[in-house]
């Protein structure tokens, strides 16, 4: 091991940080070079992340690499215990690309009141805490990493955000506190029912890759597996989010910042998600396998309803908020199959999620920077006419939203879908079916309201209102901030393997531990 | 040889004479006199006691009540003067500066 | 002795057929980036690879002409957990007829949009998306397992849309491309449901449709799970194929500029439903006779409610419209005869794409002459657009059933194919079909090309670049019927069939009974409308014609029974439920914190707080009180010093007594 491998995921997920110093130094006045220091250090990150996804091995290696353990907390046993796997890395690299893009937007474009040291310094803090989350493997560190993306949330809400901010902020974050605590009930449980005596000096552990061996042992009894499982997969759901914990979702979204909402639905959705996979699914085998067939009913209501619910938004982003619910729903659903490509299917669905809505919202972004406003009969229609190509793009990705194969979004849903026509062992068939059969329903309505929506914003004749304004169309930072994601989504519905080869080993080895795979 | 019990009745009038002098006399210098009957009728006990009980522990005591007694009229005095120049009066009741 | 024929012939060409279905993707993007710096907007791209799609298309059958086998390659897409996802092509018979069609017709519709489409403002753009579109149903027809199929599949749905809504700046028309969408859609998701369930039938090892079918015809899936896939999968075909319940998109899709119509709702996109139903027949023959009763009779319900509608429209390209259904609905309908009716109904497949796309070019051109879609405004043209005229006369002869045009061929093959398979009751829709086809098809000749013309504009003959296609389309209805026919062994049937070869069985009475059916029709048109009527000759039906107007009534079911329920009130009452009931809950609890606080808050300051400043408050007022007692007269505290002395002595004696 050279010490770049072990050295290598700590440069990168705490490049930002040392950023956020950097920027938090530098006088105020020096607004554009705060601007580029921020595109400086999000883009070091990312060459970072991107050299350890390139020295990832890929082969028939379904372990930690890049793995680095040593002593934290040692009072609590908490150790800092990172590495990344093929679960991880898709989400990772995604953090640091998606956050890189956010850097390039705010060279232009940073939101009122302005102020953007502490808005740079807020994002790189966030970027930290998240791309933290993906590769922290102590339950202690993953939650203060989990918590540590919160408050840079809340502060860019509650400053940055639109008019009914401090509502959504307060909203945003008390939903998510509230779950978190049972999450952490949950962690302290399992730290105390571990039992892991042949370890020297400790008894119980955080660690995560020792609890899965024992909890995939069948160390945990079935009625703590279900209460713990309960209280972690509330904290998880509120945070992915799933029906009904959802309400805060849209609220946030709506009030905040283009940047605010790339990295919302983007990343940090994904986390809850991400939460399932890597800690609830293999600690607790026996909670997952009684809770799957509810966490597939939500994620089956969560589709259709999201979809219903879009069909009546008359705010755009406030549509697209909703869209993600649904989305999110069948990252769920996979998941809840508790299959090898159920699990797949989520992965990638959360990565094609990242790409689609969070260049969703940069397009809303954008619309909204031109217009000024967001209201669906506001627009009145005509954008093709007006701005072309951003309508343009808009319309390429809410297509892409949608699910047509060739683009990112068709895979995880369609994989999701097979997958619940053929859930784990031991579940209700005909039920993962009657799922299927609402989440098919839900892709029908999800195209009926992105048509729909394109149908009252880009197409028809411009109104008059709008007609002596003369928009610019895209401008340059547009371009070199969504081309990455816009060439993504093309990449990943063409050629899948990308994730879908990078997470396999990985997602089989998990399910084969715990005994539940198929 | 005087019996004893003369002796406690002689200190006990003493005594009340100088509670009575303490209480309802205006003049702090017979305040203070009566302080110093009180303080001989003590002493008159003690001598009592002393030649009772043949231990000579009780006249010592007498002796130091006299000799602070001695010291306390000097004292005494000399404040109830101050108060004179203050205040052209020795009258107790007028005295009442220290209170609520 | 298939296998020894492709050996003695080799793959030849036929290892290339994916070509064919990348070139109109490589032209897409080049048209998307470059079009609009090229002469000529971008179409010498598109022209250029279906061309040179065409002319390796005719290579490919070339093979099969020979004699030459199926040949199959793969590569490794995607691995899923256990499943793999490959892509590759299947190249037989059928693939290779059906990339005659497809590049064939959309040829002829890229170099007639040249014409038609000059001067549009987004001409680089649809050439754009034709290309796309060219590309997505090749690879329909060229893939060889359901997911490759499935992308396809669902490329040419949005490419529909876009195309159908080019002119998007009116509302009908985006309106239209949404329906067509959505109701495809609709069928689309039983459609990926089928596939599911077949590859679950395969325990996930494949979606090879070739080792599907040869698992289907062996008996190693459950029957349960074949009828159920089978079934799901023909929901894609009544979408995508616009059979009854989802045909409605169709003639709603008209919408959308000519050459589109003729390439998508003619020859590609809707031949594509009826096509998978081939593709995956031995999935449907071998599930159970209950599947194939369904789709036959599918098919005959379309038939006769599309027929109908014909009848009565007086936009010339929704009387295209339905019958195109009408047309689609014989092939479903012989495809459920079974084996007897596959061949015939490819073969109808293979005609109806060239007369349809015939006709509705020369509608296209018609409409471009004259500026309007309404054969009130028309009449007479039979004189100002000679070539027009000639070429969609064969067309309409052919759609019609007239020896010797290729629509006669292929509807006797499918009328006799069910009298072999003695489904009467089929046979007798199918030449009441041909009865009403022949009369919509004269009454649609006679009101626009006879009598005077009603018009406004001053009509006169399209562009070279239109009426080359539609010579070229013409000479096609012509002679590939031919193909069908011959005294032993017609070429078509060699090339394209399922089991062996079939011998073509000519059925004198047959031939006659519909050529009679189809004169018969189209003489009780033209004595209707030779006159020209002023007033719809049907009108007189009555209550039948009102019926028929309203299209059954069943797009106003749709709208007002499914679909705007669920988009205004359905929707506002989740998003109602969001707000209030979900939302509401949440307030609620931050409410009731709130309240839980403030009693907090009160407790806190009244009692914890009182305890404190009680204890200080307290000793003050005591103070206060007791201050009194200091009087300053100093014979006071004597006295009280005396008198507790005295209390204090009693206290003593009595204690000390006892």
């Amino acid at each position: 091991m050279s010490g770049w491998d072990k050295s290598a995921i700590t440069i990168a997920t705490f490049l930002p940080v040392a950023g956020a110093v950097v920027i938090a130094v530098m006088p105020k006045e020096k607004d554009r070079l705060i601007r580029w220091l921020g595109v400086l250090f999000t883009g070091a990150a990312m060459v970072v992340a991107i050299a350890i996804a390139i020295g990832f091995d890929y082969g028939g290696h379904s372990g930690l690499q890049f793995e680095l353990d040593t002593s934290w907390i040692s009072a609590i046993g908490a150790r800092y215990h990172v590495g990344i796997d093929g679960i991880s890395l898709p989400l990772y690299v995604l953090t640091f690309v998606l956050t890189f893009l956010c850097a390039i937007y705010t060279t232009r474009y940073v939101p009122e009141p302005g102020r953007t040291k502490a808005f740079l310094g807020l994002m790189l803090l966030l970027e930290t805490g998240m791309a933290g989350t993906f590769i922290a493997f102590d339950l202690v560190l993953f939650f203060v990493f989990w918590e540590l993306v919160l408050v840079p949330m809340y502060f860019l809400i509650g400053i940055w955000g639109s008019a009914n901010r401090e509502y959504a902020s307060i909203k945003f974050f008390l939903y998510t506190v509230f779950g978190s605590v049972f999450m952490l009930l949950g962690f302290l449980g399992m730290y105390f029912r571990s039992d892991i005596s042949n370890a020297p000096g400790l008894q119980h552990s955080f660690d995560i890759v020792q609890l899965q061996a024992f909890g995939g042992a069948g160390g945990f009894s079935h009625g703590f597996q279900l209460v713990v499982f309960a209280a972690v997969a509330l904290g998880f759901a509120v945070k992915v989010p799933m029906w009904p914990f959802h309400t805060w979702l849209p609220d946030a979204h709506t009030e905040a910042p283009t940047i605010g909402s790339v990295l919302l639905a983007g990343i940090m959705l994904k986390m809850g998600t991400y939460g399932f996979i890597r800690i609830a699914l293999p600690v607790l085998p026996y909670g997952a396998q009684k809770f799957a067939p509810w966490i597939g009913l939500l994620a089956a209501i969560a589709i259709v309803y999201a979809a219903l619910a879009c069909l009546a938004q008359k705010d755009l982003k406030r549509l697209i908020a909703f869209s993600s619910v649904g989305h999110m729903g069948f990252v769920m659903l996979g998941i809840a199959t508790l299959t090898t490509i159920g699990i797949q299917a989520a992965i990638f669905g959360m990565v094609a999620h990242g790409v689609i809505t969070g260049m969703l919202f940069f397009c809303v972004g954008s619309i909204y920077d031109r217009y000024h406003t967001r209201e669906i009969a506001d627009i009145g229609g005509g954008m093709m006419q007006n701005v072309p190509k951003l309508a343009g793009i808009f319309a390429f990705v809410s297509i892409a939203s949608l699910g047509l194969p060739g683009l990112a979004g068709f895979w995880g849903e369609v994989m999701a879908l097979l997958s619940s026509f053929n859930p784990a062992s031991g579940q209700n068939v005909g039920l993962f079916r009657g799922f299927m059969v609402a989440g098919g329903i839900g892709t029908i309505l999800t195209a009926g309201y992105f048509l729909w929506m394109l149908q009252r914003v880009n197409l028809g004749v411009l109104p008059e209102r709008w007609k002596e304004h003369r928009f610019s169309d895209m401008l340059a930072v547009e371009w070199w901030a969504w081309m990455p994601l816009l060439v993504g989504i093309l990449v990943l519905g063409l050629y899948p393997k990308i994730v879908f080869g990078t997470s396999s080993e990985a997602v089989t080895a998990l399910l084969h531990a715990v005994g539940v795979g198929g | 040889m005087i019996r004893l019990p003369l002796v406690l009745v002689f200190s006990a009038v003493l005594f009340s004479a100088g509670v009575y002098g303490v209480l309802a006399r205006r003049n702090a210098v017979l305040v203070l006199m009566s302080i110093e009957l009180m303080l001989n009728a003590v002493t008159v006990n003690l001598v009592g006691f002393s030649s009772l009980w043949r231990n000579l522990t009780g006249q010592v005591f007498g002796l130091f009540i006299i000799a602070v007694a001695a010291a306390e009229v000097g004292i005494g005095l000399a404040i109830v003067i101050l108060i004179f120049r203050n205040r052209e009066t020795i009258n107790v009741d007028e005295v009442n500066l220290l209170k609520w | 002795m298939v296998a020894e024929a492709a050996a003695a012939v080799g793959p030849g060409l036929t290892r290339y057929a994916w070509v064919v279905a990348v070139l109109p993707f490589v032209s897409a993007p080049l048209i998307l980036f470059f079009g609009r710096r090229t002469p000529g907007r971008g179409w010498i791209y598109g022209v250029a690879s279906v061309g040179a799609g065409f002319v390796l298309s005719l290579g490919i059958l070339w093979h099969f002409v020979q004699g030459g086998g199926p040949t199959a390659s793969s590569v490794s897409w995607f691995q899923v957990g256990p499943f793999t996802v490959e892509l590759g092509q299947y190249v037989d018979g059928l693939t290779a007829v059906m990339f005659i069609v497809v590049t064939g017709v959309s040829l002829c519709v890229h170099v007639y949009s040249i014409g038609y489409m000059h001067g549009d403002a987004r001409f680089t753009w649809f050439y754009v998306v034709l290309s796309l579109f060219t590309g997505a149903m090749l690879d329909v027809v060229v893939s060889d397992n359901l997911f490759q199929l499935l992308v396809g599949w669902e490329v040419m749905g949005v490419c529909s849309y876009l195309l159908i809504g080019h002119w998007w700046e009116e509302k009908v028309n985006s309106d239209a491309a949404i329906k067509a969408f959505i109701t495809t859609r609709t069928g689309d998701v039983p459609f990926l449901f089928g596939i599911f369930a077949l590859v679950f039938a395969t325990g996930f090892t494949t979606s090879n449709i070739q080792q599907i079918g040869e698992m289907s015809a062996a008996g190693e899936m459950s029957s349960a799970l074949m009828i159920g896939a089978a079934l799901l999968l023909f929901g894609g075909t009544i979408g995508k194929s616009a059979q009854f319940p989802l045909y409605v998109w169709l003639p709603d899709a008209m919408a959308g500029p000519t050459p589109v119509s003729a390439l998508i709702h003619a020859a590609t996109m809707v031949a594509a439903g009826v096509y998978m139903v081939a593709r995956l027949f031995e999935v449907f023959i071998h599930a159970d006779p209950l599947v194939l009763t369904v789709v036959s009779v599918i098919g005959a319900i379309t038939l006769l409610l599309a027929a109908f509608l014909a009848l009565v429209q007086d936009d010339i390209k929704r009387v295209l419209a339905y019958s195109t259904i009408s047309q689609l609905a014989y092939m479903v309908a012989a495809l459920g005869l079974g084996e007897a009716g596959y061949a015939p109904a490819m073969f109808h497949l293979f005609t109806h794409a060239f007369f349809k796309a015939l006709l509705f070019l020369g509608a296209g051109s018609v409409i471009h002459a004259v500026h309007s879609n309404y054969m009130s405004d028309m009449g007479g043209l039979r004189t100002s657009m000679r070539t027009t005229y000639v070429t969609y006369v064969i067309g309409s002869l052919a759609l019609a059933g007239i020896f010797p045009l290729s629509g006669f061929f292929s509807k006797d093959e499918l009328l006799v194919a069910a009298y072999h398979d003695k489904t009467y009751w089929l046979l007798i829709v199918l030449l009441l079909g041909a009865v009403i086809t022949a009369f919509y098809t004269m009454r649609m000749l006679v009101l626009t090309f006879g009598g005077e013309y009603r018009g406004h504009e001053h009509p006169h003959e399209s562009p070279r670049s239109m009426t080359g296609p539609l010579v070229a389309l013409a000479a096609a209805t012509v002679f590939v019927g031919w193909l069908g026919f011959g005294p032993t062994n017609a070429p078509f049937f060699d090339w394209v069939f399922i089991g062996h070869p079939e011998d073509v069985s000519f059925v004198a009475w047959i031939a006659i009974v519909s050529t009679i059916a189809a004169v018969g029709g189209l003489a009780l048109g033209y004595v209707t409308y030779v006159k020209q009527p002023a007033r719809e000759p049907l009108t007189r039906l009555g209550p039948v014609y009102t019926l028929l107007e309203n299209k059954y009534y069943l797009d106003d079911f749709y709208l007002n029974g499914i679909v705007y329920p669920i988009r205004d009130r359905l929707s506002a009452g989740v998003n109602w439920f969001n707000r209030s009931i979900l939302d509401g809950i949440v307030h609620l609890f931050a409410l009731t914190t709130r309240g839980l606080a403030a009693v907090v808050n009160l407790f806190d300051r009244g009692v914890i707080d009182g305890v404190v400043n009680g204890a200080g408050e307290g000793a003050e007022e005591a103070g206060g009180f007791l201050r009194y007692v200091q009087s300053g007269n100093v014979q006071g505290y004597a006295a009280i010093l005396l008198g507790l002395g005295i209390i204090g002595v009693i206290v003593v004696a009595i204690i000390y007594v006892k």
